[in-house]
């Protein structure tokens, strides 16, 4: 008796609480004739301000309610979108934009006025931009950035409603490249200077792209519908992008196999095998390195034969394999796959090849050169990385590989992100986990990294060898002088082993196989114009 | 009473103000701030960046300046999630967690609290013992595993649930389960171990004597007598779960308030630090101070603000 | 009642031998004769076995293995269960069964250390603030509040910059926030019982307030606080896998419990059995602990001696 009576009492609670749930609305996502497409990116953007916003995920949903005056096509490289065409003056310092006839998603006509504002506000130090220095090849705009004065000095100028010129302050062989990130991307002058907080306002975003903003619900969706006033819209063949806000990957992989989401960027390691087995993986190359930096001033890493001795003792087929799934590719260089060395025609990674081996025999010769013989005498060695599952498995795996080939014990820390960055910037690090990826899609993001005042090399490597080569390479305009001085210097940094290249990133997704058309410069910067259902 | 209840709220305030400094050290004190960032900026760039949000300000003046916009009810501004102030933040997210943390708290309270007393009724038979092993689980098994679980099973296993996201009341069902678990387990245990104490106590056995049926001497002697450790726990879980779980919110895709209290850490997202410690500060001295004023209800002879002498 | 009896007929003044005398039998008596019974009670003996037994394991186990903690084998990496593994192997091709034994000597002295924060620091701080109530009661508590308000992770952040990364820093993380509930449960059980009979006859007689509160006042909360401390070790095992995978707990590849079932969350969908056996793990553990606790609470409850 008294049984039954608790299981009713338990039975009714159970529904009271699901009447009680019940308040909110049932609506059932997707599915109207396969013209919306659901994709996700990760987590909540910082802004949609494009002269604000800084991720990758930010440079995606921008890139589809934005256009630059170049947009890259799926080998990277700039092609007309907002401007029709240009033209180069002889010396590569001036750069004449033609803009096509486009209007804003409200009606409102591109002009080349709004780039003009749009460059001059990025670059003002009211707008306190972190990416400003993307511009800083114009003429008189790291100096306006820096030390403010007068919008004038900047080399940018509408000479009419749709021609813009721009100046610069020597020559830029990737200019066109940059033209195409969402930094340099125009905003409405109209709207922009009308309210300071416009980005955060659904009907107050409004570009020049392919798609245009529809809902915003933080953390929770951001839902952009085709835009009929762009000027390529036939060519434009999805109604809608839903791009759930999502942090934990797992949990959009469970809603990408319960049939929720269609496209998942960087699901977790763990499923990559399952996805790939069931022919819904897709790998992008990514122009990124992930690599160990050394404390090249501290013993016992300021000694070039132990860094070589440390990078050549590892087996980088086994990680990728066993660790990251199968996932990037093995690193035996600076420079990533996905860039392209435009003297030869082919990627820069290609040309260069593998400069070094792995070799365990040479790598203790080396290490008992430096005086170590088996890792006797090695002052204590630590390996930091920052608190990640992925960082960590590489890093017992690396170390259990010093151990075994070298005889060397390292210990392992890990620490929170910014204070992790607060030990690489003091140099308080003895070989540190790190990534790169290149700003724009040109082998010089990485070639300056490395140079001696690279404001990001924070293992203080530098070689003035290296760092004439890279200066030559910066004062040339010549495909054949840039790309052959910088191979050189690639060669340097590896034969010093300035850092030690772990992996070359690749983007992994997982995507509905009947969903195509979504296009990848190589630079995770995703492209949903020609996106569709077959 | 009422003179109680007064110096409890100015006592809440001295309470808030204390941790609202210490909050405000700990958080300049830790390494890193809103825009560090792994590529570093030119100094004068910094500089400006630091100008235009006030950071350059010495902290004392940083400090003051938050107390004065905090008295006029404002937050202030997210260094990270630009053009957004800490109050839209709350005013947005927090109905959601408080939707969702309600949810939970009911299913604890109202599974938790009758499973304790029947466990105590039937102790150490076999009802009690299936009671005991299924709060074991239901405290052994942390609720990102049990979030997991569910996700597997119900939505996609069984197909019955949508995996995640907050849309409708479909989507309510794990996240509140995943929540309420561990709660429920600490109710149902503590409710348990409590009464048997009421139980063997003399006015139970007088009022037993006195010839009260036993479901009466249960419901109404016994039970709110045992409930006071119940309601001292109840008080803080309940400001924690109504301001939202991290671990739950994230792992559902929930755009609730929780996910702040370490995503703005992780940050250095001063203001919304600040913002979502005192909000939940408050809700927890708060809860804290029902908690107190419920005692009396629950038990006569308990006389607040009495001292011992 | 009948401890109550057995003071009513003593003296009301005693010398000090006296009460060293009667204060040391009575412990003597009290926890003998809770042994006494604990031992009838076979459900919480099995409970005390399996903590024993876990605890033996975990000391020695790892000796009598050649296999560490950290050897890899990478090409065989995620192997389900196997005579070769019994738990299987990790993403790096680790034993699991090995990693788990080594796992169970961080959780459990988490888990030990918890309870011992929670008993000592917890029991008393509640105790002292619930039977002065007043003044005191109210800055106590207020402590306490702020103490709950505070970002965990704020103070563990500072922590990792301040100290090595070592279970030390554990223990201080959990010293700082680990007993606050323990303390608002003590503290509302002695409310309660403050102003029951048994106190007000204790006082008359002239027992010390540091007495009533030791000798009758706890141990009549005794049931709350048993079933408090073994709730909270779980959350203190998964508080450390927590603070480990910040940075501050032990560094890998040395894991624990709670790390163990992190990662196995990860890959739950392809490898299941990496989440179940630590899961596993700490589910026996607490079950024992609970049994054990369900028996201690019969026994040393002053009620429930009759």
């Amino acid at each position: 008796m008294k049984k039954k009576k608790l299981l009713a009492l338990a039975l009714a609670t159970l529904m009271a609480g699901s009447v009680f749930a019940g308040c909110g609305s049932d609506s059932a996502a997707g599915g109207d004739g396969g013209k919306t497409i659901r994709a996700t990116f990760g987590t909540e953007p910082e802004t949609l301000d494009p002269g604000k916003a800084t991720g990758v995920p930010e440079a995606t949903y921008l890139g589809e309610m934005f256009e630059g005056l170049t947009t890259l096509d799926e080998n990277g490289q700039p092609v007309a979108a907002a401007a029709e065409k240009w033209d180069v003056s002889a010396d590569g310092l001036t750069y004449t934009f033609h803009l096509r006839d486009s209007k804003w998603s409200n009606g409102d006509p591109v002009t080349a006025k709004d780039f003009e504002f749009a460059w001059k506000r990025l670059l003002s130090q009211d707008l306190a931009s972190e990416y400003a220095y993307m511009l800083y090849p114009v003429k008189g705009a790291e100096a306006y950035n820096k030390n403010g004065g007068s919008a004038d000095q900047v080399g940018v100028k509408a000479l009419d409603d749709k021609t813009l010129e721009v100046k610069l302050e020597h020559p830029t062989a990737y200019f066109l490249a940059l033209c195409a990130h969402q930094s340099a991307f125009p905003v409405n002058e109209k709207i922009v200077s009308g309210d300071k907080e416009w980005a955060t306002k659904t009907d107050e975003i409004v570009g020049n792209g392919p798609f245009k903003m529809q809902e915003w619900e933080h953390n929770s969706k951001i839902t952009v519908v085709k835009n009929d006033q762009y000027w390529d819209k036939d060519n434009v063949k999805a109604d809608k992008v839903e791009m759930p806000l999502i942090d934990n990957m797992s949990t959009a992989v469970s809603m990408f196999d319960n049939g929720e989401l269609d496209f998942v960027y960087n699901p977790p390691a763990a499923d990559t095998e399952r996805l790939e087995k069931e022919g819904k993986l897709r790998q992008d190359k990514n122009d990124g390195t992930y690599f160990y930096e050394f404390n090249t001033k501290a013993a016992p890493f300021d000694n070039p034969k132990v860094r070589k001795a440390f990078a050549l003792a590892l087996n980088r087929e086994e990680i990728i394999k066993n660790v990251m799934h199968g996932r990037n590719t093995p690193a035996y260089g600076w420079v990533p796959k996905g860039i392209e060395d435009t003297a030869a025609g082919k990627d820069f990674q290609e040309v260069s090849g593998d400069l070094f081996k792995e070799d365990v025999a040479e790598a203790k010769k080396l290490l008992a050169e430096a005086g170590y013989p088996d890792g006797q005498g090695l002052p204590p060695v630590t390996l930091l990385y920052n608190t990640n599952e992925d960082h960590k498995a590489i890093a017992e795996a690396v170390q259990e590989m010093w151990k075994k080939n070298l005889g060397v014990n390292v210990e392992l820390q890990n620490q929170e992100w910014k204070v992790y960055l607060q030990t690489r910037k003091t140099g308080q690090q003895q070989i540190a986990r790190a990534g790169w990826v290149g700003d724009y899609l040109d082998p010089m993001t990485f070639m300056d990294y490395l140079l001696s005042t690279g404001t990001n090399n924070y293992g203080k490597y530098s070689n003035p060898q290296y760092d004439a080569l890279v200066k030559q390479a910066q004062q040339s305009n010549d495909p054949q002088v840039r790309m052959k001085a910088m191979h050189d210097a690639e060669k340097i940094a590896m034969e010093d082993m300035g850092v030690l290249p772990v992996y070359f990133y690749t983007t992994a997704i997982a995507q509905n196989p009947k969903l195509k058309g979504v296009e990848d410069p190589g630079n995770s910067v995703f492209n949903f114009k020609s996106a569709h259902f077959e | 009473m009422l003179e109680y209840i007064i110096k409890r709220i100015l006592n809440a305030g001295v309470v808030l103000l204390v941790v609202i400094t210490l909050t405000f050290c700990l958080m300049h004190a830790i390494p890193g701030g809103p825009f560090t960032t792994e590529k570093n900026l030119p100094p004068q760039v910094m500089a400006n960046i630091e100008a235009r949000y006030k950071l350059n300000d010495p902290l004392p003046k940083q400090y003051a300046d938050y107390l004065v916009n905090m008295a006029h009810g404002d937050l202030g501004p997210s260094f990270k999630y630009q053009g957004r102030s800490v109050n839209d933040i709350i005013k947005e997210s927090f109905p959601v967690s408080f939707h969702l943390g309600l949810d939970s708290i009911f299913l604890a309270i109202l599974i938790g609290i009758p499973a304790g007393v029947f466990a105590a009724l039937k102790r150490n038979k076999w009802q009690d013992r299936v009671i005991n092993f299924c709060t074991t689980l239901g405290v052994a098994v942390p609720s990102f595993v049990l979030a997991a679980l569910f996700i597997e099973v119900f939505a996609l296993k069984l197909g019955l649930l949508p995996a995640a996201m907050w849309n409708g009341w479909k989507s309510q069902i794990l996240p509140a389960l995943a929540l309420a678990g561990m709660p429920m387990a600490f109710i149902t245990r503590l409710t348990r171990s409590s009464m048997l104490d009421v139980l063997g106590q003399d006015y139970i056995k007088t009022a037993k004597a006195k010839g009260l049926s036993a479901m009466t001497v249960l419901w109404k002697h016994a039970l709110p007598n045992s409930l006071i450790p119940v309601v001292t726990y109840i008080g803080p879980m309940a400001a924690g779960i109504l301001t939202g779980s991290f671990v739950i919110e994230t792992i559902f895709a929930i755009p609730g308030l929780g996910r702040y209290f370490v995503t703005s850490i992780y940050n250095r997202d001063y203001t919304v630090i600040l913002g979502v410690t005192i909000f939940y500060s408050a809700l927890i001295i708060f809860m804290n101070m029902l908690v107190d004023l419920v005692y009396p209800l629950l038990d006569p002879r308990i006389k607040l603000g009495k001292k011992e002498n | 009642m009948a401890e109550l009896a057995k003071i009513d007929f003593e003296p009301l003044v005693r010398s000090a031998e006296h009460i060293q005398a009667e204060n040391g039998e009575a412990a003597l008596g009290y926890w003998q004769d809770a042994w006494i019974r604990l031992k009838r009670d076979k459900v919480a003996m099995l409970g005390l076995g399996t903590i024993i037994f876990l605890l033996i394991v975990a000391i020695f186990g790892p000796m009598l293995s050649s296999v560490s903690y950290a050897d890899q084998t990478l090409a065989a990496a995620n192997q389900g269960p196997s005579a070769a593994h019994w738990f299987g192997t990790d993403n790096l091709g680790r034993d699991l069964f090995i990693r788990v034994l080594y796992g169970a000597r961080i959780s459990l002295s988490i888990g030990i250390v918890a309870s011992l924060l929670n008993f000592l620091i917890g029991v008393t701080y509640g105790g002292i603030a619930g039977f002065m109530g007043g003044r005191v009661d109210r800055i106590m508590m207020n402590i306490v509040d702020v103490l709950y308000s505070i970002p965990v992770l704020l103070y563990v952040i500072l922590l990792m910059v301040v100290l090595k990364p070592g279970l030390t820093n554990i223990f201080i993380a959990l010293g700082i926030g680990y007993w606050l509930q323990m303390a608002r449960i003590v503290r509302g059980q002695i409310l309660s019982m403050k102003e029951q009979e048994f106190v007000l006859a204790a006082r008359t007689i002239g027992a010390s307030r540091r007495r009533i509160l030791i000798k009758h006042l706890i141990p009549n909360a005794i049931g709350a606080i048993v079933v408090t401390l073994s709730l909270c070790i779980p959350d203190a095992i998964f508080t450390e896998a927590f603070l480990s995978f910040i940075g501050l707990g032990v560094s890998a590849p040395m894991a624990s419990w709670g790390v163990l079932a992190s990662e196995g969350v990860t890959s739950l969908k392809a490898y299941p059995f990496q989440l179940f056996f630590p899961a596993i793990a700490i589910s026996v553990t607490m079950l024992a602990f609970n049994f054990l606790s369900d028996g201690l609470r019969d026994v040393l409850d002053p009620k429930m001696r009759r």
